[in-house]
């Protein structure tokens, strides 16, 4: 129950019909003058994993870096259109992209932790964004979030670095929810892990549905069958635009795809 | 015709591992062993300079030295006691013998007998009344494999001379301020002069280089103007250093006089030491390692992976809480590390002291930053242009206090810098 109550992502002032956790509407994103990704409108469900996938190059992490505006990190990067969040648009003038960021965490391909001991990695998170309740109660609950504590509660002052892969990355995921966000973005989340800390990812992820909205880029065509309950599929025209090409239940694109293109991909005949 | 498991004919085929001509393999080994050997060779060639330079000088700082006394030190004590054992009012009794009455009221103003202890009146025994010179000096390889040879020689043209084996660096050479007598000159002043110049070439480009290096490297955008300046910096770090020198003149010694004499502040002596001051000489310092520093700062920033500012930034960090938490924590070794080596290029450095018009002789301790100052490169720089041998002796003993004091300040960076390591690791 207390886990609950701490990592409780609900929000009061999200009108009770909006089924989206974020909404793109025609969504360009630029790299100086080069077009990455061209008119994307994608609607994610609450509390559902979206899996997007597509052959290298298409777009998909530059997509999923525009629902928290990670691109801005790269100089060149620009992006017009909307996404909206509990109806505002994120890449309004009077948005912050920091507080945007702490709605919407993030999970990266390598596991990132910082050069700091296990505890510190979480508390640290949390106290920049002005966290002032009890820091062992929240370093156990992320930990319990992120299916770790049990491997690490008695080593919580180690570095961060001196654990396995897959344990970085569950770490890296109970830093993220230990600033509780909205949304969690999973740029291909298991690809640097070994089938079972892959796994073991996979089954944190179905856990943390129950509470949060996870959007995951993956190459695994498994993986994504396996976790996503929404699949979205881009690919890239002549230009090397990435746009997406088919959207739906993941039950439905993986049995019975509209478009030629999205069979061919899933069945392993390109990409 | 048997045939082999891989599907080869045995007897038209050789076994694959067997080296054939056409692999050129005892070519490719040789060519490597070759480069190998270059390799070594210059590694060689750089140990033995190092060890031929270190040799150089600790030849030069001790050996036989040949005195010749104006009066016998034998002659000055009637009980045939040597002199270092006589008590304190006997020295004092020779040194009244044997001075002028003018010298000897002069000596007591300064400090009263009575308040001298024994060595100290023994040291104005050895310099006022037996009046030392050295006749002749022999280097320590001399000193050591040709002992006769310097015994017969000393015995020969020096018959009024004593021979005794000299340390030129010992601890009087440490605490004696300047002289003009190389026996009786000291670093103390040198030394002095080079710490505080250091201290304030450390206080003023270490902050600035930081701060460039951060601005550069996390904030300024990829424009032409950030272009040119990042250019001009790269330049600017192979700039001569005498350069540099001319321009802490004209800024330091001359614009900024009211500062850097102090006289603005009310302190300092403008008319002594005018706008050629310590903090002349500490600022010009500074502005000759400020680019090293930007530079190797740059570099440390740089070498901090983008997946630890990604993940600061993913869990709602502001830019200034990245490089503040994590970016600098991570670079400090690195940045440390340059430091250290634009700080030892700043503590060797002459030309630019010279030309902002350091004393080559002074014999009062600096005060603080306001002093007129002398360093020791400077004050090497002065001994080995003076034609007495003895000179070159000292100021052999002056570079090995250099070389002691650059290394204790490296030695204190590094551990700095270790202990900076392990608390992020």
């Amino acid at each position: 129950m207390q886990l609950q109550t701490l990592l409780s992502s609900s929000d009061p002032g999200l009108p009770p019909d909006n089924k989206y956790a974020i909404q793109t509407q025609h969504l360009n994103i630029f790299y100086g003058s080069f077009r990455a990704v061209k008119e994307v409108n994608l609607g994610i469900e609450r509390q559902k994993i979206t899996a997007i996938i597509g052959p290298s190059g298409c777009g998909k992490s530059t997509v999923l870096r525009g629902f928290n505006r990670m691109n801005e990190l790269v100089p060149t990067a620009h992006a017009n259109g909307q996404v909206l969040f509990h109806g505002k648009n994120i890449y309004d003038h009077d948005v912050d992209p920091v507080q945007v960021r702490k709605h919407i965490g993030m999970v990266f391909q390598k596991p990132n932790p910082f050069p700091k001991s296990i505890y510190e990695n979480i508390a640290w998170g949390a106290r920049i964004n002005g966290f002032k309740g009890d820091t062992d109660e929240l370093v156990e609950a992320s930990l319990r979030g992120a299916a770790l504590w049990d491997e690490v509660k008695d080593k919580l002052g180690q570095s961060g670095l001196s654990l396995s892969g897959g344990q970085q990355q569950r770490l890296c995921i109970a830093c993220t929810i230990a600033i509780k966000p909205d949304i969690i973005l999973m740029d291909e989340p298991a690809s640097a892990l070994d089938p079972i800390a892959t796994l073991k990812i996979e089954e944190l992820m179905r856990d943390l549905a129950k509470e949060y909205t996870i959007i995951v880029v993956t190459h695994n065509m498994q993986q994504a069958a396996r976790v996503s309950d929404y699949t979205a599929f881009f690919t890239m025209d002549q230009d090397r635009a990435g746009y997406l090409m088919e959207y739906g239940p993941t039950d439905q694109m993986f049995t019975n795809p509209t478009q030629k293109v999205t069979e061919d991909y899933i069945t392993g005949r390109f990409g | 015709m048997s045939i082999q498991p891989n599907g080869a004919p045995a007897s038209t085929s050789a076994h694959p591992l067997e080296i054939t001509p056409a692999s050129n393999l005892g070519h490719r080994h040789r060519l490597g062993r070759i480069w190998r050997i270059i390799f070594l060779a210059s590694t060689l060639v750089g140990i033995v300079s190092l060890i031929t330079l270190l040799l150089t000088i600790l030849n030069d700082s001790m050996g036989y030295v040949a005195y010749e006394f104006k009066v016998d030190p034998t002659s000055l004590s009637a009980s045939g006691l040597a002199l270092q054992e006589l008590s304190r009012d006997a020295l004092v009794a020779i040194l009244r013998q044997n001075i002028s009455a003018n010298a000897y009221n002069t000596l007591e103003k300064a400090k009263p007998f009575a308040e001298r202890s024994q060595a100290d009146v023994y040291d104005l025994v050895y310099e006022r009344v037996i009046e030392p010179e050295v006749a002749k000096t022999w280097t320590l390889f001399e000193s050591l494999f040709e002992r006769r040879q310097v015994f017969t020689e000393a015995t020969e043209q020096y018959p009024q001379a004593t021979l005794s084996f000299t340390f030129w660096i010992n601890p009087e050479f440490l605490s004696d301020p300047q002289s003009s007598d190389a026996l009786f000159a000291g670093i103390r002043t040198a030394i002095l002069g080079s710490l505080w110049t250091i201290a304030i070439t450390i206080l003023v480009a270490l902050p600035l280089g930081l701060g460039a290096a951060i601005y550069l490297e996390e904030y300024a955008r990829d424009n032409w103007l950030n272009r040119i300046i990042q250019t001009n910096i790269n330049n600017l770090a192979g700039v001569p250093s005498i350069i540099y020198g001319i321009l802490g003149l004209a800024i330091f010694v001359r614009a900024l006089e009211p500062l850097t004499s102090g006289a603005i502040f009310g302190v300092g002596d403008p008319l002594t030491a005018k706008g050629r001051t310590i903090l002349s000489a500490g600022l010009t310092l500074a502005l000759l390692i400020l680019p090293l520093i930007i530079i190797n700062g740059q570099e440390a920033i740089r070498s901090v992976p983008n997946s630890l500012r990604q993940a600061s930034y993913g869990l709602g960090a502001t830019q200034w809480q990245t490089i503040w938490h994590h970016v600098l924590p991570n670079a400090i070794p690195g940045i440390l590390t340059g430091a250290i080596l634009a700080v030892s290029r700043a503590i060797g450095e002459t030309a630019p002291l010279v030309v902002i018009g350091a004393s080559t002789y002074i014999t009062f301790d600096p005060s603080g930053p306001f002093s007129k100052f002398t360093t020791l490169p400077i004050q090497i720089y002065q001994w080995v242009s003076r034609p007495q041998s003895e000179f070159r002796n000292i100021a052999a003993a002056a570079i090995i206090a250099l070389m002691v004091l650059l290394l204790g300040l490296n030695a204190v960076a590094i551990y700095l810098r270790n202990r900076f390591q392990r608390r992020i690791s």
